[in-house]
């Protein structure tokens, strides 16, 4: 025992366990002991010890990938606290949640927030992606962290959608219906797909519990995986994308700046005030909770969770097979391609890659926000691919026939920007991806606010 | 350790590897050979794990839900009158009969995306509430976008009482008189 310190061998019995857990400082007096910190705990070692002072910026991330982890541990501590009074049976399922709700010390403020931090979830890690796409943090070495971020998008939409049903009300019940039922229009597998996610014909009790397996198990284990691998692939990328203005070169040597304190309060002061607005929220408004699920009657109208009714009104005016299957894949493949496509440029950190990407980008946006209602209208009252071509499969007619039109269109205007602008290939694929995300999103808010009875276009006022 | 022929050409500890040796001729040593072998194990392993989990997930047929797996005795003929519509909510179907006399059991669920349809007197028409989809008496489409005929249930008429089969469903593009159960 010689070798033993002086310190570590004569202080008391506690204070040995002390010094046992925390092997350095606790509380930092300078700042070598601020960098001691960050490394010696289990927690802060996650972060780099110093980052880029630039990275500091709060409008550079708007802390986003942040908000979307702190709100994952709220609805975590939440869900925990739910499935110990939810029972998934359809026979219980509703009352369960109802004696939550009137019997329960706070029963119905843990499902509220658990409810406002899932659907909060959603919109802060669409804008997380829209915030990486924007400022070019997908070029070289973050390629494959874009991948993981889209497979943890996919990921919180089967929680998101999953967590649906629990409640088991007339708005769950209908919904995952609804979905459900566009599965079935995969080619070949369509069936089947349908068949092992009701785990039966109907939607029943086998239903609800493989929604409640893959709610509560599957998925957030998934997720703290893949958000593990997506954190540490950003430090091993250095850090998130650094900004810079346009022209402006990458610095080989950029300022740093100490984790500790000026990231780790940062992210506290956001976390916290994101805590406390879920609060307000959960405090002002009540989660949902209809009528009972029956299976007999379904309400007019009925409509998807919110953030799948942009495909339902898509199918609205297209055929299934493509409001439900090709254009969603083919969605999906060119978001997964957007860090492989062949670039002229690397314009990482730069917003909107150039002051011509920003016009380009303004011009898709306003585009779409114009053409969109145009054509939702348009189809509505106008246009009718089935009564003009009798006799045509309605997979031609309302499917092949418009998508390729559409397709079209949009090529030959991508073409033609590339040549009166001599637009790069960074700029004509932000144009395209502004476009569409500007037309998914008017026709998400269309459909859930401008659909009504029998899904005719009313006025939201007047639903 | 390594292979007697390796060691006098390569450092000690080096694994033998099979193809450095002679360019252009495979020779796997044993050691490449067990080495690739535990990798096809645990990959047979990570299959039987997932075929398993397939099986779990798998539509569970012992245990179906509802009661709508057996016949339903609907009733004596004379208790439907003539173009008319009587829903079984327990059974998951309309019981229509045609003005000519003859019986169809259509199944509640809309071809387009599973939504119950209900039976509107009036109008003579289902309408779905879902996405407006509208079937005839028959289930013919009238209006899209439901993309088929609503499915039918198999009717049998035995001693002028009418039962319908709830166990099989029939798919179906659209309505013909032979899919009509006449008394």
């Amino acid at each position: 025992m010689s070798d033993l310190k002086k310190t570590e061998s004569q202080s008391g019995l506690l204070r040995r366990f002390w010094h046992s857990v925390f092997r350095g400082p606790v509380y930092p007096r300078d700042d070598s002991d601020r960098k001691l910190i960050v490394l010696s705990h289990l927690l802060l070692h996650f972060r780099p010890v110093r980052l880029p002072a630039k990275n500091l910026r709060y409008t550079h991330t708007w802390g986003l990938g942040g908000m979307s982890m702190t709100l994952f541990f709220v609805l975590a501590a939440t869900g925990v606290l739910l499935m110990f009074v939810y029972e998934p049976s359809p026979g219980y399922a509703y009352d369960s949640i109802a004696n939550l709700q009137t019997n329960l010390l706070f029963g119905k403020l843990i499902r509220n927030i658990h409810y406002w931090s899932a659907n909060l979830l959603i919109v802060l890690v669409t804008f997380h992606l829209i915030r990486v796409y924007l400022t070019g943090a997908y070029y070289p070495p973050r390629q494959f962290n874009w991948v993981l971020g889209l497979l943890l998008l996919f990921c919180v939409l089967v929680s998101n959608f999953t967590g649906y049903l629990m409640p088991w009300d007339q708005l769950s019940y209908w919904a995952i219906t609804i979905v459900t039922g566009m599965m079935g229009y995969a080619p070949f597998i369509g069936e089947w797909l349908q068949d092992v996610v009701r785990g039966g014909t109907e939607i029943g009790s086998t239903t609800l519990v493989n929604f409640y397996a893959t709610h509560t198990t599957v998925m957030p284990a998934l997720i703290i995986v893949l958000m593990m691998f997506h954190f540490w692939r950003i430090r091993k990328a250095g850090g998130v994308v650094i900004p810079r203005s346009p022209g402006e070169e990458k610095e080989e040597k950029p300022e740093q700046a100490l984790t500790l304190p000026h990231l780790l309060l940062r992210e506290f002061s956001v976390a916290l005030v994101l805590i406390a607005f879920v609060m307000v929220l959960s405090v002002v408004f009540d989660a949902p909770l209809g009528e009972a699920a029956n299976p007999g009657m379904s309400p007019n109208p009925a409509k998807a969770p919110w953030y799948f009714l942009g495909f339902q009104e898509l199918l609205i005016h297209f055929d299934p097979l493509f409001a439900v299957v090709i254009i969603p894949l083919l969605g999906a493949l060119g978001l997964f391609f957007i860090p492989y496509i062949r670039y002229e440029k690397d314009t990482s950190g730069i917003f909107m890659m150039s002051r011509e990407g920003r016009r380009l980008g303004l011009v898709a946006a306003l585009t779409a926000l114009f053409i969109t209602p145009v054509f939702i209208v348009a189809d509505e009252y106008w246009i009718d691919w089935d009564a003009w071509m009798r006799g045509v499969s309605p997979v031609v007619s309302n499917g092949v026939l418009p998508a390729t039109i559409l397709g079209a269109a949009l090529t030959g205007y991508c073409a033609f920007l590339k040549r009166r602008y001599s637009a790069s290939n960074n700029e004509v694929v932000q144009f395209v991806f502004v476009l569409l995300s500007v037309a998914f999103v008017i026709l998400t808010i269309t459909e859930i606010w401008f659909r009504g009875p029998r899904m005719a276009l009313v006025w939201p006022w007047s639903l | 350790m390594a292979g007697k022929k390796n060691k006098a050409t390569r450092p000690k500890t080096k694994v033998p590897s099979a193809s450095a040796d002679v360019p252009g001729e495979v020779r796997i040593s044993r050691r490449s050979f067990l080495g690739k072998l535990w990798l096809v194990i645990g990959g047979v392993a990570l299959l039987e794990y997932l075929a398993i989990a397939l099986d779990f997930v798998r539509p569970r047929r012992t245990r179906r839900d509802g009661e709508n797996d057996t016949i339903v005795i609907a009733g004596p003929i004379e208790r439907f009158e003539p173009d008319t519509v009587t829903a079984f909510p327990e059974g998951g179907f309309y019981l229509a009969r045609l003005e000519n006399g003859g019986f169809l059991a259509l199944s509640r669920k809309c071809t387009h995306l599973g939504c119950t349809v209900p039976w509107n007197a009036d109008e003579g028409s289902f309408v779905c509430p879902c996405h407006a989809s509208a079937f005839d008496i028959t289930g013919d489409v009238l209006d899209p976008p439901a993309p088929r005929a609503l499915d039918l249930y198999p009717v049998r008429i035995e001693n002028r009482i009418v039962k319908v089969d709830t166990r099989q469903v029939k798919k179906r593009r659209s309505f013909d008189p032979t899919q009509v159960t006449y008394a």
